[in-house]
């Protein structure tokens, strides 16, 4: 009878620990894979789903000529792609207040690939360019809002082109050569916003 | 009072009588073709005998005239505000303010529309209209406003070799040949050509024709070798283009089109400072190469951006972009053809789209010293205002531009006749990256000259990764003269003052620019 509750005993305990050392594999095996980006969690104590991370985000500063940075809560996602969506998702919602938005009325992303080398490929709809002002300054905050939105943002990304309608295009309104990659250029930030 | 003087007047003359044109039934005729800075659009004609007449009621809706008949006087009246016309309706004649003068024809009815006589649109109506009409009937065109629209014919001498085509120009118009296989491209500066009769063909040219609305194209033969141009005065207005043309492998070019080769546009006489690269070969040079040139600025490139349906931004009151900067660009021609006598092109003179890479191959097909790109700002912001000068960035283009920055590559070629000659290989996307420190340096002339005339922006002197400015193989700088989002600058930017003001500061700039390169040039002298 002894040897029995004993062996019940080791049985249960042994169970226990395969048990608990399943579960815990399971729960190593499903955690979120950290994000390239370096950016914190808002809240580490936030279950995944409504998980945000902050992103320096970059809307036309008050003179009209330069970026300036805000800090904006985005919706944190699975691996730079995904992540580079939410933050260009992030772009394209109304500006915060005080400022106003590069990017025009209108515009929708359809996609977004992050090749090898760390070029990140943002196709937009057509109105990105068919509702765009024009003019050269308006052109260059328009592009160097997306382009910093991913570089500063994800440093897996280096440079950013911008597709319309998933073709390359040569310039948004006339100026910018859209035709390449595009390295950040932070002197179209506002000195000590970026 | 004073118009019924003039009905009187009219009537009285027109008693002596006449033969009336309306007496014969007018049949229909081909349209004329109407040329106004808003474009080209046709205008109703019949003919009576083998005189023409124009629809007055598409004249009068164009030049935004009124039409009375006075069936009293037997007259018509027309006018603008208080400018007033009479034509009488017996006789070819017309008053304005008490003058009269003689018309070819009396205004004709066809059914409820008035005809009236291709001259009393330049004689009676243009006066009345406040603007220029020159009426072409040869070629049924008539130009409203001063749009350059010299008449074009081409003839081809017989006899030869060599091979010469001649073409006369009226009134007198630059123009730039460029050569492309199998064929030779003359584009004249102007609005339109009055293109008339073609007569060539055979010997070395295959044929003349319309390449588009400004451009020629002499088609080639293929035993075409080379080529030599000249311009000869024909009288105060016109001159004559004459091509020469000698087969591959014969006796080079020594001479032989009288008088003194002349560079497109300039005034007779003067010596060819840069001439397309075939014409300016000297006998004993190798073939297929440019003779090298000292240091200068003698070709131009302005480039008024956008056109057509790209218009590039449009202020709060309606401005376009693309009409402000061809109306600074043609000022500046101007200024630059009649002040510094360099030969000055544009890269559209017109409302049309022209792409980024036609704009930096006419520079260097032209080999041009300067590239300026003319543009009109705006910003998200209204406040934005001020003047800008951009040269370009190399971000994005790698750092193979970088490269290029630093060393072009030079490999040798052989040449005709033997040996060899290094030429500089250049890929076109990296052209401009070889002359970024001349660019620079421009730019900060630009600057300092349009700081002494118009407002600047916070940030005068930029760089940005321009489309326009990376194939341009020579220096080049992008110019914002101001915000058209800016409703003030807006209003400004239109002014005569302001243009002027802008296309002082460029053509100041060029000066200083040139005196730079032509320094440089003496310092390196031994």
């Amino acid at each position: 009878m002894a040897v029995s509750t004993r062996a019940v005993a080791l049985t249960l305990i042994t169970a226990a620990a395969i048990g608990a050392g399943t579960w815990g594999t399971l729960r190593f095996l499903n955690r979120p894979a950290r994000s390239p980006a370096a950016v914190a969690p808002a809240s580490a104590r936030q279950p995944d789903a409504g998980r945000r991370i902050k992103a320096t985000l970059h809307y036309v500063a008050p003179d009209g000529l330069r970026l300036a940075a805000s800090e904006r809560d985005v919706m944190y996602a699975e691996g730079a792609s995904e992540q580079a969506k939410r933050i260009v998702e992030a772009l394209l919602e109304p500006a915060p207040g005080g400022l106003s938005s590069a990017i025009p009325p209108g515009t929708a992303l359809r996609g977004l690939f992050v090749g090898e080398r760390g070029d990140a490929y943002v196709d937009f709809n057509g109105n990105l360019r068919t509702n765009h002002p024009g003019g050269s300054a308006s052109e260059i905050l328009t592009v160097y809002a997306i382009v910093s939105a991913l570089t500063v943002n994800l440093p897996a990304i280096t440079s950013v082109q911008i597709l319309i309608e998933g073709h390359e295009v040569d310039t948004l309104a006339g100026h910018v050569d859209l035709r390449r990659p595009l390295p950040n250029a932070p002197q179209w930030a506002e000195k000590g916003s970026s | 009072m004073s118009n019924r003087f003039l009905l009187a007047a009219v009537s009285i003359l027109a008693a002596a009588g006449a033969a009336r044109l309306d007496a014969q039934s007018p049949r229909p005729a081909a349209p004329y073709s109407l040329l106004s800075a808003e474009g080209r659009r046709t205008v109703s004609a019949a003919s009576v005998g083998d005189q023409d007449l124009l629809r007055l009621d598409e004249l009068a809706q164009v030049l935004k005239l009124t039409v009375r008949e006075d069936r009293a006087a037997r007259a018509l009246t027309i006018a603008r505000g208080t400018n007033v016309v009479v034509l009488s309706l017996d006789q070819g004649l017309a008053s304005i303010g008490g003058r009269i003068f003689a018309l070819s024809a009396a205004p004709v009815r066809d059914g409820t529309r008035w005809l009236i006589a291709p001259d009393a649109v330049s004689r009676a109506l243009a006066p009345i209209a406040g603007v220029r009409m020159d009426v072409r009937k040869a070629s049924r065109l008539i130009v409203l406003g001063d749009l350059r629209v010299p008449r074009i014919t081409v003839q081809q001498e017989p006899g030869g070799p060599p091979t010469r085509v001649a073409i006369e120009i009226a009134p007198r118009a630059a123009y730039s040949i460029v050569q492309e296989p199998r064929r030779l491209l003359v584009r004249f500066d102007a609005d339109a050509l009055d293109l008339g009769p073609i007569s060539a063909g055979g010997g070395l040219v295959e044929s003349v024709t319309a390449a588009d609305p400004l451009t020629l194209a002499v088609a080639l033969d293929r035993d075409f070798g080379t080529f030599r141009a000249a311009t000869v005065p024909v009288d105060a207005a016109s001159s004559r283009l004459v091509i020469e043309l000698t087969a591959a492998g014969s006796s080079p070019l020594s001479g032989s089109v009288r008088p003194q080769a002349v560079p497109p546009g300039a005034p007779p006489g003067q010596p060819a400072p840069q001439q397309p690269a075939a014409a300016a070969r000297p006998p004993e040079a190798p073939a297929a190469l440019p003779v090298s040139q000292p240091p200068g600025v003698r070709t131009i490139v302005i480039d008024p951006g956008h056109g057509g349906d790209e218009q590039g931004t449009q202020g709060a009151g309606g401005v376009l972009e693309k009409d402000l900067v061809l109306d600074v660009a043609r000022r500046l021609r101007s200024v630059l053809d009649s002040r510094l006598g360099v030969r000055v092109l544009l890269t559209r003179d017109d409302d049309r789209v022209v792409p980024h890479d036609e704009r930096a191959s006419i520079a260097n097909n032209n080999k041009a010293d300067l590239f300026i790109s003319l543009h009109a700002n705006a910003s998200p912001n209204r406040s934005a205002r001020g003047a800008e000068v951009f040269y370009l960035s190399l971000d994005g283009l790698g750092a193979d531009a970088r490269r290029m920055a630093d060393s072009p590559e030079s490999k040798p070629v052989p040449v005709l006749g033997g040996g060899s000659r290094d030429i500089d290989l250049i890929l076109w996307d990296m052209a401009q990256a070889r002359h970024l420190s001349e660019s620079a340096a421009f730019a900060v002339l630009v600057e300092e000259e349009l700081r002494r005339r118009v407002e600047m922006s916070p940030n005068p002197v930029q760089q940005a990764p321009f489309r326009v400015l990376v194939a341009a193989n020579m220096p080049a700088v992008l110019v914002e003269m101001g915000f058209l989002s800016n409703p003030e600058q807006e209003a400004q930017l239109v002014s005569d003052e302001f243009k002027n003001r802008v296309v002082q500061s460029l053509f100041d700039a060029i000066v200083r620019y040139r005196g730079r390169v032509e320094a440089q040039a003496a310092s390196r002298l031994p």
